[in-house]
């Protein structure tokens, strides 16, 4: 890069008490380059790119921009500068059209009228020049989720950014968001945008970025050419140690545990069949949308079946509820830990017992002597960091919560297991630690129905793999026989009508 | 059938609006502090001392826009009281609005007491007179129904088109929408949330100060404590009912007194039969239903009651 860096950070150092979060980072960007900022959970990325932004002041350390140094600690002054920031939770109002969230502040105050038009034509212009398809009266609850961080794009490029910064920007996104947002990111570098991205997923990052710096401890451990370096090698240098993914042994299939045949569920899924046996994992693979929130509720008691039969050890069930579910032996992780898998503002032994709160009643009181006891099993079995059973569930990292949920469930052996999207949002770390957890359940003898859109995921934990597409189940395949391609087709709602493949069992 | 007729005299509809203005005020007042974040439960007592205030200083010889415009400067004072307790230091804006209701209805009657000796009956003032509006007040039908109102209604009506237009077509509108949706958001794009907040709960305040006035100064001529009658609690169902849409409060409002003046006049035709009581009833349960039909859909501004910190989520 012999062209001038457009952004130089130098010697950024900030101290939370006594943690170092950013110890003397140096990083450059170069006009029309993607960087992504690699590393684990609490590595420092979120911290450094705040202080860019001007969230926060650094102890030591300046950030020029264009050969400018900013004042430290004033966001405007880096909005100014052209600096635009995609904040992971969006800042946006749902309420509002597109046109209002992305004009708001950028008049004056007393204006006695709002150029709405001249606001339009600009934003249909940026968003035509960088295909970023956006209506701007649509309000913006309407929209899903993608369309809602295209629209946090917009707002940076109204701003007349030069350098964007992306703070994990495929947390809440599908697949196949994920991969127009990084065509989209394409596109915006070729115009001359610089970028930097904040991610902890290893494929995106080799596929989108040019240069990855990996940031660990709040240091920078190496930086390399995305085109010089592999997915193995950037694993090791952000964990600091090889992780490798747990490896799927052959299963032994026992008894058929749960099993749907031609189930309905009102008009979200219609007609679906699946078996889950003892001691295998059936994986249900697909875009997110399709079904799978539906599924996922169906066999949690959260959602019934309005036609078809749902069998659980060979009975048929019609009145489920969440409570004779779990008794009858259901283990659930469910799709969105933050809204359904815990209550972040009760404490770690609450969350560890209130779906099976009456097992930890006594007279009709709580008993927490037995129930802290529970929490502390939990944390001691599944190795749940950063918590006492008494501290909030909230402060636990997103790997650590995953952690309780599943302790909380496997802890007293269910006989099924619901993952749902098990590990969306984790890191490498976390990822492998979830897939050992489920792994072993299923060598002792649990049905493990994994709800997941990663392909990876779903090729290396299940024996059999069902795609879910509108709302219908494709007939199951075997894992050995299962590559992306196919499974990719299967995603795609193309497999045989007469419902069957090779050897389907 | 005597039921419908009510409807087709001009008195009724002319009532309507005598009855909708003070409505008008408070729910536009409501819906400015709603729309930036702030619920106000202290509007019943805002009214109250707006009703007071003004009288009181039309009664020592202002005129009557002045205490028109001191019952605004009084309600923008605990305006400025309830936001600095709700949004400077983000405490429950339930248990402060009600607190301020509270306080400002005690201090209300605590003033006109030291002003005003006790009689048997309460000292009166001269109040606004219906402005005649040349041709348009004197048309059949229409100039009783619609143009023979005090010049406050006039302006309340004015006022709704006016937040109409400042809400959705000006920046400053825009910053204060922004600001009850999401204040977070405001704030990373350069509005200062909490300038926002504390300006849009004194102005709304003040308007509903205003309304509280126009009980004294127009539909009435003197001041009791118990005058406001429940009036600010309406406002804030209204603007519920109004989807916290100022031409919907309008709507609202004007419908609330319709049915106010229908049950006035049913009295008089049903009276005998029936306990009036039961009329009393009649403008409330026909809210609660419209409330039922209306407010399912509502959109709530998404950070409403939710006290806004800088740096925490």
């Amino acid at each position: 890069m012999t062209t001038h860096p457009v952004l130089r950070l130098t010697g950024i150092t900030k101290r939370f008490g006594t943690t170092l979060a950013n110890d003397a980072i140096s990083i450059n960007l170069a006009p029309g380059e993607v960087l992504a900022l690699l590393g684990e959970n609490g590595a420092g990325k979120t911290t450094l790119m705040s202080i860019l932004f001007g969230h926060y002041t650094p102890d030591a350390g300046t950030v020029e921009v264009a050969g400018v140094q900013l004042p430290p600690g004033k966001p405007r002054a880096a909005i100014r500068a052209g600096v635009g920031m995609v904040h992971q939770h969006f800042s946006l109002a749902a309420n509002l059209t597109v046109l209002d969230n992305v004009m708001t502040g950028t008049e004056s105050l007393w204006r006695l009228k709002s150029s709405t038009g001249a606001a339009r034509a600009k934003l249909l212009s940026i968003a035509e020049r960088f295909g970023l398809k956006v209506n701007p009266d649509a309000r913006v609850g309407d929209l899903s989720v993608g369309e809602q961080q295209r629209v946090e794009i917009l707002k940076a490029l109204y701003n007349d950014a030069k350098i964007l910064i992306l703070d994990e920007p495929t947390a809440v996104l599908t697949n196949l968001e994920a991969e127009t947002l990084f065509a989209t990111l394409r596109v915006m570098a070729q115009s001359g945008l610089s970028l930097i991205f904040i991610s902890h997923k290893l494929n995106e990052v080799m596929a989108a970025a040019d240069r990855v710096v990996v940031l660990r401890g709040g240091k920078v451990v190496a930086e390399r050419m995305a085109s010089a370096t592999s997915k193995a090698e950037l694993a090791e240098l952000m964990v600091g140690r090889r992780v490798a993914r747990p490896v799927r042994e052959a299963a032994v299939p026992g008894t058929v545990l749960l099993e749907a045949i031609d189930l309905d569920v009102g008009r979200r899924l219609s007609g679906i069949n699946f078996a889950v046996h003892a001691g295998e994992t059936l994986g249900i693979i697909g875009v997110s949308g399709n079904g799978q929130t539906t599924l996922g509720h169906l066999v949690s008691g959260l959602a019934r079946h309005t036609g078809g039969e749902l069998r659980l050890f060979g009975q048929p069930i019609n009145h489920t509820s969440v409570r004779s579910l779990i008794e009858a032996g259901i283990g659930r992780v469910p799709e969105d830990r933050n809204e359904e898998g815990a209550i972040g503002e009760m404490a770690i032994w609450e969350n560890a017992v209130l779906e099976r709160i009456w097992e930890f009643s006594r007279h009709g009181l709580v008993d927490r002597h037995a129930a802290r006891q529970f929490a502390t099993k939990i944390i001691d079995g599944f190795d749940v960091r950063g918590g006492t059973p008494d501290s909030r569930t909230r402060l636990l990292s997103g790997g650590n919560m995953q952690k309780l949920i599943l302790g909380r469930n496997l802890q007293n052996r269910s006989r099924i297991l619901v993952a749902a999207q098990p590990t969306r949002g984790l890191d490498e770390g976390a990822i492998a630690a979830v897939h050992t957890r489920i792994l072993e359940a299923r060598r002792a003898g649990t049905g493990v129905l994994l709800i997941s859109e990663d392909l990876d995921e779903v090729i290396s934990l299940a024996d059999r793999i069902q795609a879910i597409v509108k709302g219908r189940l494709s007939p199951p395949i075997p894992a050995e026989q299962a590559d992306a391609r196919m499974l990719g087709l299967m995603m795609a709602g193309d497999w045989p009508q007469d419902g069957k493949f090779a050897h389907a069992s | 059938m005597e039921l419908l007729e009510i409807f087709t005299s001009a008195g009724i509809w002319g009532a309507v609006l005598r009855i909708a203005t003070p409505l008008i005020f408070g729910t536009l007042g409501a819906l400015i502090c709603e729309r930036a974040g702030v619920l106000n439960l202290g509007i019943e007592g805002i009214m109250t001392f707006g009703a007071m205030i003004g009288w009181l200083t039309v009664f020592n010889g202002g005129d009557l826009w002045v205490g028109l415009l001191a019952a605004a400067a009084f309600g923008a004072v605990f305006g400025l009281l309830h936001a600095g307790m709700t949004v400077t230091l983000g405490l429950s804006q339930h248990v402060t609005g009600l607190g301020i209701t509270l306080f400002a209805s005690s201090l209300s009657y605590f003033i006109f007491r030291l002003a005003v000796p006790l009689a048997s009956s309460p000292p009166t003032i001269e109040p606004f007179q219906p402005l005649v509006i040349p041709y348009l007040s004197a048309l059949p039908f229409f100039g009783d129904a619609l143009f023979n109102q005090t010049a406050p209604t006039y302006l309340a009506i004015l006022l709704a088109v006016i937040l109409a237009y400042v809400l959705f077509r000006t920046p400053l509108g825009l910053a204060v929408r922004m600001t009850g949706e999401n204040p977070h958001g405001a704030e990373a794009q350069g509005v200062n949330p909490i300038a926002v907040r504390i300006g849009a709960v004194m102005v709304g305040s003040a308007l509903m100060a205003v309304g509280g006035a126009f009980l004294t100064l127009s539909a009435f001529n003197s001041f009791f404590p118990t005058m406001v009658q429940g009036r600010g609690w309406v406002c804030i169902a209204l603007v519920v009912f109004a989807s916290w849409r100022p031409g919907r409060a309008l709507l609202g409002a004007l419908l609330f007194a319709l049915f106010d003046a229908y049950q006035l006049r049913l009295q008089a035709v049903l009276g005998k039969a029936v306990p009036y009581q039961l009329f009393l009833m009649v403008p409330y349960v026909l809210s609660i239903i419209a409330l039922i039909v209306t407010a399912r859909r509502a959109r709530v501004p998404q950070a409403l009651m939710q006290p806004y910190r800088r740096g925490e989520r």
